[in-house]
């Protein structure tokens, strides 16, 4: 590989690249992101590779293997170039037709297009799909466009010419001002400004530096790290060697958690180009800074996302915090100052560098500069990873971008920030999106999960889970979040199994104040933020479970049975057939009864019972009618009855 | 694992003790537990207490230390597969199998285990199994699936 030793020969390198490329050449681009290669990805690639091949197409037409585009819900992605043909759900027994069509006729098959559900259209290309149209895609638009392999797909789309210009023609110092005057705020959660935490590291005195990238995404529902360090690891790569110029840093680290194999490899191979060419390692450039990287994968704690835990995982102990009298900025990693920032905040640099600050700040509100990459998730019907201008209200995320809630349902909230955040209710939704925003309707950034909820999800069950999660996931140093955080979980699940009491609420709330109050990390200090959003906008569903005994939901296990209505079944039996528990009885002409004593509520004869007959009820908070029996069990049918 | 291979892994990651947690990982991967003896050695070639290696193989999810069935089942639990069902896919699991999180069963078949998040949200509730993921899991289609595995 050409080792490159000055900004011009970067951009001679690069022009060479284009040159050898014909932008008129059928490229055939495949989402390899976890989401895709999940619903059969790889198949399909091998599939279009040997389709090519057979049809004698292999000089004409190339294919690869991309990043994450967002769209996770269709997958597999393909997107065919020059004309950016977009299909999805693409299976390998759709390859030939596609090569044969599209790629020889240049014709569009109809049924692989997306239809917009709301107004049957069909989106030939990417940007006609709704999903996309609506965003504002500065950091993931390139997914699509770079096999994340390949550091010459980086290089062809401007990549490192950023650190050409850092390193070329601006001072450390002007670097760091840039980033300052950007605003940028951390895309891990707090949103603490870059460049104020980056300042605080250069000025310290001590000589030995690090910069480090967050990658341990460990939020329950947040995936957007993960696409963007699978799929185009340059692009923070990039971002930390400008980082470590800017604040003096020769070291640079990067945590990722063992869940992301995918993410591990790839930023493995990138590391590996970059140093070949001479982006990375001695004398970058010829500028005399020298920089290196290393790959430190976690192991599955969700702790070790807080700074200081982090640091103590990288130095080979048990990830556990610290109080942080001193901040890490100052004293981090081994003892020296350290700048950690997520994975997203470092692939924003680049961007600032290129277009600058001023381009920066013009996109989002007041406090919350630039966009902001969120996963959108849960009930709704365009799950996926969706970049957005801060400052667009949730109602725009959710209904515009995501399509709204599936199967004709009811929105009943949105979970923003993950187990640190809270539950915002439909009263909210105009409500714009930005740190601080966020924070006055008792929520948070967070690292940018987005869980949405319809009215079968259950509050009080939704606050259980996130303060389970933490209890298994708290490091166990400082008792009110090992402690506290496990008796609120014990009082949740008591009140979810219809065996709360009176008093229960007020002693949720002085367990949760005092882990806000005198938790070591963020941790124990966020923890009950779920608990305390919910109960102040869904009060009444903890009263309901407490006083009614009923879950209004529809949700919780032992607050609900599942009840046979005999005016509406008629004895097709899949339910009899497919109940795990053995618990149903029924026969030919029999109305189906379901034995409550051997139910195992798993909701399964809900789930197979046609649509046309529509005969399994859930109920709650009433006795479970007595079954049918004698003649009354019998079913007439229609034919029969004259 | 005999000893001489678990030296050649401190030797990848040059011997060094903030290599613990790395080298750790790779004794895992290869042997998918980590027995006493691996630990000693381990403890004593990286000088490194033994209170400390234990400290770090009980501290981290990813680690056990007794063996593990043939077939590693996870569950995830993460929000969006929560709030598409993913407890009642637990649920199958547990009674197909006849154990719990953290457990193996008694023929060293499947090792059940929860995780957070595996990334995959939008195909939620999600299934791993030695490392295939199975998407839009539900407890029909679950049981279809565990009785494949031998």
């Amino acid at each position: 590989m050409t080792r490159l030793n000055s900004p011009e020969e970067l951009e001679g390198f690069r022009q060479e690249i284009l040159s050898r490329r014909d932008p008129d050449k059928p490229c055939i681009s495949i989402c390899a992101g976890s989401g895709c290669v999940a619903s059969g990805a790889l198949e399909v690639i091998a599939a279009f590779k040997a389709e090519i091949e057979k049809q004698g197409l292999a000089a004409t037409v190339d294919t690869k293997g991309t990043g994450c585009p967002g769209f996770c819900e269709r997958g597999p992605v393909v997107v065919i170039y020059p004309e950016e043909i977009c299909y999805l759900q693409v299976m390998p027994e759709d390859v030939p037709e596609i090569i044969s069509q599209t790629v020889k006729e240049k014709k569009v098959v109809d049924r692989l297009l997306y239809v917009d559900p709301a107004t049957g259209e069909k989106a030939v290309h990417e940007y006609d799909i709704s999903f996309y149209r609506n965003q504002e895609r500065n950091v993931i638009c390139n997914n699509i466009k770079i096999d994340s392999k390949n550091i010459d797909d980086y290089l062809a789309n401007g990549g490192y010419s950023a650190l050409g210009e850092a390193l070329g023609s601006m001072t450390p110092v002007e670097v760091l001002e840039e980033v300052k005057k950007a605003n940028l705020r951390g895309r891990g959660g707090a949103g603490f400004p870059a460049g104020v935490k980056w300042e605080g590291s250069r000025n310290a005195p001590d000589p030995v530096k690090y910069v480090i990238v967050n990658a341990d995404e460990g939020d329950p529902g947040a995936f957007m790290d993960r696409a963007v360090l699978e799929g185009n690891p340059h692009s923070v790569l990039e971002g930390l060697i400008i980082g470590g110029y800017a604040i003096g840093a020769q070291e640079g680290y990067i945590y990722v958690r063992h869940e992301y194999p995918l993410a591990v490899e790839n930023i493995t191979l990138a590391i590996q180009q970059a140093e070949a060419c001479g982006l990375l390692g001695e004398n970058i450039f010829g500028s005399g800074y020298n920089f290196r990287v290393f790959v430190n994968q976690g192991a599955g704690a969700f702790v070790c996302g807080e700074s200081t835990a982090l640091m103590t995982s990288i130095e080979g102990r048990a990830g556990e915090p610290r109080p942080k009298y001193v901040r890490s900025n100052v004293v981090g990693l081994w003892g020296h100052p350290t700048v950690l920032n997520n994975v997203e905040t470092w692939a924003n640099v680049p961007l600032i560098i290129n277009k600058g600050a001023d381009w920066f700040t013009s996109i989002g509100t007041e406090s919350s500069k630039g966009t902001k990459i969120f996963s959108l998730v849960g009930k709704i019907a365009n799950t996926g990873l969706v970049e957005v201008p801060m400052g667009i209200s949730l109602r725009d995320i959710v209904f515009k971008i995501g399509g709204g809630i599936p199967g004709g349902k009811k929105f009943k909230a949105v979970q923003t920030g993950g187990p640190s955040g809270g539950c915002i209710p439909e009263s909210l939704l105009d409500l714009p999106v930005g740190f601080d925003e966020l924070t006055a309707a008792g929520s948070m950034m967070g690292s940018g999960g987005m869980i949405v909820m319809d009215e079968d999800t259950c509050m009080v069950d939704t606050a259980r889970y996130f303060v389970k999660f933490l209890t298994d996931e708290s490091c166990g140093k400082c008792v009110p979040c090992r402690e506290g955080l496990r008796q609120m979980d014990n009082i949740l699940t008591r009140i979810t199994e219809g065996k709360g009491g009176e008093g229960d609420i007020e002693l949720l709330e002085a367990l949760a104040e005092t882990a806000q109050e005198a938790s070591l990390c963020a941790l124990g200090k966020s923890a009950p933020n779920p608990f305390l959003s919910t109960l102040q906008y869904f009060r009444d569903e903890y009263e309901a479970h407490i006083k009614e005994k009923r879950c209004p939901a529809l949700s919780c296990k032992e607050l609900i049975a599942y009840v046979i209505d005999p005016e509406q079944c008629r004895a097709c039996q899949l339910c009899v057939k497919k109940c795990p528990a053995g618990a149903i009885d029924g026969g030919k002409d029999l109305v189906s009864i379901i034995d409550q004593e051997k139910c195992t509520k798993c909701g399964t004869c809900f789930e197979v019972c046609p649509p046309r007959f529509n005969a399994v009820r859930k109920i709650s908070g009433e006795p479970v009618p007595p079954p049918v029996s004698g003649e009354a069990r019998k079913i007439v049918r229609g034919g029969k009855e004259s | 694992m005999d000893n001489e291979r678990i030296d050649q892994i401190i030797e990848k990651h040059h011997g060094a003790s903030s290599a613990l947690i790395q080298i750790l990982l790779d004794i895992q991967e290869e042997n998918h537990w980590l027995p006493k003896e691996a630990l000693d050695r381990v403890s004593e070639k990286l000088q490194v207490p033994l209170t400390t290696v234990r400290h770090a193989a009980t501290f981290y999810k990813v680690f056990s230390t007794v063996p593990k069935g043939r077939h590693q089942v996870h569950v995830c639990l993460g929000t969006a597969c929560h709030v598409r069902g993913a407890n009642r896919v637990l649920d199958t699991v547990e009674e197909m199998t006849g154990i719990k999180p953290g457990e193996t069963d008694l023929d060293l078949k499947f090792s059940l285990e929860t995780v957070n998040c595996l990334g995959c949200c939008a195909l939620g509730p999600v299934m791993e199994i030695d490392g295939k993921v199975y998407g839009k899991a539900t407890p029909s289609k679950t049981i279809d699936v565990l009785k494949k595995y031998e």
